[in-house]
């Protein structure tokens, strides 16, 4: 099977509520500043709607977003464009754009270090129900790409999975680690 | 965008009509001609529109990113799908939902869309489509095959074309409507949908039904097209039938519908549609897109010559079935419920009572009932269209609307069902209590995402409903049961006239910066089907409109009398008294340090950044033009308190002295001895501003300076009530534009 349109979902601690507003501005100095290698184009501020999108920062090739769907916040990559090459390459590249994501959340003292990683859970989702429909077989075919990936990720650390259930939402499964990592050690992982 | 495009077409072969797919092969054969170059970019974008895949807010490649306008680095700058819109900007995709109605299936497709092709929310406007936003041009032939599979079409949802048909979302099932217009709904949709006599129209044509007069579900009195249900007796018989309105429409400059027909039998109404069309496609304009609407024409030809020539028209046509197999086919498609009729036996949670008390409806069917699902400004997640859709299946034979007030409402719930319904709601935060009130407003985009828009009034929108959220509790009847509604621009799309409270987006200039400002409008009625329109009142710097909500409404209850409406009581106490209640709201602060005032809610980037220099902001430097501004505005309020009054023919002249003295202020920058004569100031701004195209405005050209010609050229005529209302609201747009060119001009002289 080939893989198209990954997202990944980096959960953030959750010790205390966390206020979206901050990140309004913060997307804004994103889309001034354009240093990504993707494009970015505007803000969607969908605060008000309860276990939403949250708030967006749009792409031409994949969105950024602090997304809280199922009411569990995470910082989402939302790729967009086709990415060449293997699955593993577009497992990793769109996990490496949510980790560099988050690290440039924990980094920015206007978000007074509210949102961190959890080290633990991350969510690997494919956005398109013709590609990877939520099936068993979908399961199946994936199932070794993603333990080739899990392995270079938390390098050789124990994980469970859980693979989403309503054959309605998209394909997809959340990763728990054994053990916590910090983003820059799953950055430092996926550029061995 | 998605590398499965072409997949989908292969797997949605044999599940629409073979018709419908070849068109959509056709449309998809255009998307690919116009990315070779091979398909002029005009004709293609009348294409698309025609498909309900529209333009959205920076697709011209440019957008102010708080510092500067900034070239966004499209990969293909050369290649458009229209005049300066590029082809990988991201757009909007509309759907149309005929009388609003949808199944879980289709709830279903809906919420897979927003997730896979848009932002994973779907957006329910005010004539009941919903709308997807950020959409690449080349998914959209999939998402509408998508759409085609479960009977759902965009055909027509955008362009010079018949509009979706909206319907109260309770008919059928409404206590005191006269009949279930449902059927008339499906029928006139089915049959003027691409039907040959609607295809060359100057603009858009909107037909909306209602089932009785009183209520506003379906605001007949706003649309090209209007039908509201009404019974006559023939030889002892009832029979059934149309009240036929016509040439209605928001707008800048709002029209009421005009009565074409007290009764029209139901067998009638196909064929007269038809006769109407045929009328407008021939006679309405086509070169000036600003004149180009039904409402024009009407208000040209009058009432009695139009009907001539529709009468005229419909005697000409050949018979056709489908005015009558149309009719029958949708009478026979009733709706049922799922579970046997039931009472409420326990009277719940805090929280539950709540709800019930907003959003639940007796249906005229005992023991049922409809549950309103109150959406944030329209908005609804993928997860909550899917739980919708299980929510339809388990407790109705799938009967959901969309609501013209940005809504869901759940049909046939058996009244015993509420605390399970409720729960389930919850769970899925549907279940937000306060339908109907005033903290469910309604919003066009605004400046989030169209590109017509001057204000942020999804910003403003949710602001305000957070605060009144917090005090809903506390607020007096009176005051929850009102309506705001809010546009981002003049064309009204969040149909401010039509509220209580209503604003507008307008730019003002304050201590030298461009400042976003809301126009409060206030004396609109939302029952009787939009019963009259409100009149702007003042424009108010948009951080301090949450000020002007609650000033009005605390002096609302403070001094009503006898239970009047706002609407009333805003009448009674006079525009005078209003704009002295508001006066210093429309002032910028004393410390100008917060600069947060001048950036717009919910966007924290500076207005207009070119203009934010230091000293300009401390030396509050106000060039005589906004001098000159102001006083036409003074002009105008008197032009308002006037037509208030009664006094029509003062009310008409003053609004033409505002436009004269806003177009002296202009012609005064360059021409300071400009005499005080109304032909050379008309003839001098003609020559700097209209024919330099100085004065266009970006989108509507010269719109608002015809205005201005056609005052001066009828300055000499009579005032009846209607023209000089007409007139302040064109006088209240000429001045707006007038500060808008004052702002560019500064602009470009700053930069």
């Amino acid at each position: 099977m080939e893989l198209q349109h990954v997202n990944v979902k980096l959960f953030l601690e959750n010790s205390r509520p966390i206020d979206l507003e901050p990140l309004v501005q913060v997307f804004h100095g994103w889309i001034q500043a354009q240093g990504w290698d993707e494009l970015l184009l505007d803000v969607a501020d969908y605060r008000h709607v309860p276990a939403g999108p949250g708030v967006i920062v749009i792409g031409l090739e994949a969105n950024y977003s602090v997304d809280n769907t199922g009411n569990r916040l995470g910082v989402r990559y939302n790729r967009k464009a086709a990415v060449e090459g293997s699955n593993q390459d577009r497992l990793k590249q769109a996990t490496i754009a949510a980790l560099k994501a988050c690290r440039r959340f924990e980094s920015d003292p206007r978000l007074d270090s509210k949102f961190r990683f959890n080290g633990r859970d991350i969510e690997i989702f494919v956005n398109d129900r013709m590609l990877a429909p939520n099936t068993s077989a979908t399961r199946e075919a994936f199932q070794p790409e993603l333990t080739e990936f899990l392995a270079k990720l938390f390098a050789g650390g124990e994980y469970s999975l859980s693979f989403e259930e309503e054959p309605r939402n998209l394909f997809g499964v959340t990763v728990t680690s054994a053990r916590v990592f910090s983003v820059d050690e799953l950055l430092k992982n996926l550029a061995s | 965008m998605k590398t499965s495009n072409p997949l989908w077409r292969d797997r949605l072969i044999g599940k629409m009509p073979e018709a419908l797919a070849r068109e959509l092969d056709i449309f998809e054969a255009e998307v690919n001609l116009r990315k070779m170059g091979k398909l002029d970019e005009r004709v293609f974008m009348e294409t698309r529109l025609r498909r309900g895949a529209y333009g959205q807010r920076y697709d011209n490649g440019e957008r102010h990113d708080g510092k500067k306008v900034q070239k966004m680095a499209y990969p293909r700058p050369e290649l458009t799908k229209g005049p300066n819109t590029l082809w990988d900007a991201p757009g909007m995709q509309r759907i149309k939902i005929p009388g609003g109605g949808l199944n879980a299936a289709q709830l279903e497709t809906l919420a897979d869309l927003a997730e896979e092709y848009s932002d994973g929310i779907a957006h329910i406007t005010t004539r009941q489509d919903v709308q997807l936003h950020y959409v690449h041009i080349e998914d959209t032939p999939t998402i509408m095959r998508r759409l085609a599979a479960v009977n759902i079409t965009t055909r027509e949802a955008c362009g010079n074309s018949v509009r979706n048909v909206t319907t109260c979302p309770y008919a059928g099932v409404c206590q005191d409507e006269v009949f279930d217009v449902t059927p008339y709904t499906k029928a006139l949709s089915r049959f003027l949908l691409g039907h040959p006599d609607t295809q060359n129209f100057g603009r858009k044509f909107k037909p909306a039904l209602s089932g009785c007069s009183q209520h506003a579900c379906a605001l007949v009195n706003l649309h090209d097209l209007g039908l509201i249900a009404t019974t006559r007796t023939e030889n002892g018989v009832e029979k059934r039938g149309f009240a036929v309105y016509v040439g209605g429409g928001l707008g800048a400059v709002p029209y009421q519908a005009k009565l074409l027909d007290p009764f029209v039998p139901l067998e009638e109404i196909l064929p007269l549609a038809q006769a109407i069309s045929r009328v407008f496609a021939r006679l309405g304009e086509k070169k000036n897109r600003n004149r180009a609407r039904m409402k024009f024409l009407v208000q040209d030809l009058g009432i009695e010559k139009f009907r001539e020539l529709v009468l005229e028209e419909r005697k000409a046509l050949e018979p056709d079935p489908r005015w009558t197999d149309y009719i029958k086919g949708a009478e026979l498609d009733r709706e049922e419920p799922l579970r046997p009729a039931g009472k409420l036996s326990e009277r719940g949670s805090p929280e539950f009572q709540q709800w019930f008390k907003t959003n639940v409806r007796p249906q005229k069917q005992e023991g049922y009932v409809v549950a309103t699902v109150t959406l944030p400004l329209g908005d609804i997640t993928s997860r909550q269209l899917r739980a919708l859709a299980d929510i339809a299946r388990r407790f109705t034979k799938e009967t959901v609307r969309t609501t013209v007030e940005q809504n869901f409402v759940i049909r046939w719930v058996s009244e015993s069902d509420l605390p399970e319904l409720y729960e389930a709601l919850r769970v899925a935060g549907l279940g937000a209590p306060g339908s109907g009130t005033i903290v469910d407003i309604v919003s066009c985009p605004g400046t989030d995402t169209c590109k017509l828009g001057i204000s942020s009034s999804r910003g403003l929108a949710a602001e305000l409903r957070k605060r009144l959220a917090e005090k809903s509790f506390q607020m007096d009847e009176a005051v929850k049961n009102l309506h705001i509604k809010i546009s981002g621009c003049f064309n009204s799309c969040g149909q401010h006239h039509l509220a209580d409270l209503g604003f507008y987006g307008v730019s003002r200039k304050m201590a030298g910066l461009a400042v976003p400002h809301f126009q409060v409008v206030l004396g609109g009625e939302w029952e009787h089907n939009a019963g009259s329109y409100g009149l702007p009142v003042a424009a108010v710097p948009s951080k301090n409109i949450p000020q002007v909500v609650t000033r009005l409404t605390e002096r609302y209850v403070a001094d009503r009398q006898n239970g009047e409406s706002f609407k009333d009581f805003i009448k009674r106490i006079g525009k005078a008294e209003i704009k002295r209640l508001l006066e210093d709201l429309t002032r910028p602060p004393v410390d100008q340090r917060d600069r947060s005032f001048f950036s717009d809610w919910g966007d924290p980037r500076e207005y207009t950044l070119d203009d934010m220099g230091v000293g300009e902001c401390a030396g509050e430097v106000i060039s005589s033009s906004d001098f000159d501004l102001a006083a036409a505005e003074r002009q105008l309020f008197e032009a308002q308190v006037a037509l208030e009054n009664g006094e029509i023919e003062k009310a008409g002249r003053t609004a033409y002295q505002s436009m004269l003295s806003a177009a002296k202020a202009l012609v005064k920058t360059e021409f300071e001895s400009v005499p005080d004569d109304p032909d050379r100031i008309v003839s001098e701004f003609r020559k700097r501003f209209y024919d330099t195209q100085k004065f266009f405005d970006p989108y509507v050209g010269g719109k608002f300076a015809q205005y201005l010609f056609s005052a001066h050229e009828k300055a000499k005529q009579p005032y009846t009530e209607d023209s000089a209302r007409f007139l302040i609201d064109e006088a209240q747009l000429f001045i707006d534009a007038s500060h808008n060119y004052s702002n560019r001009a500064e602009s470009l002289i700053a930069g």
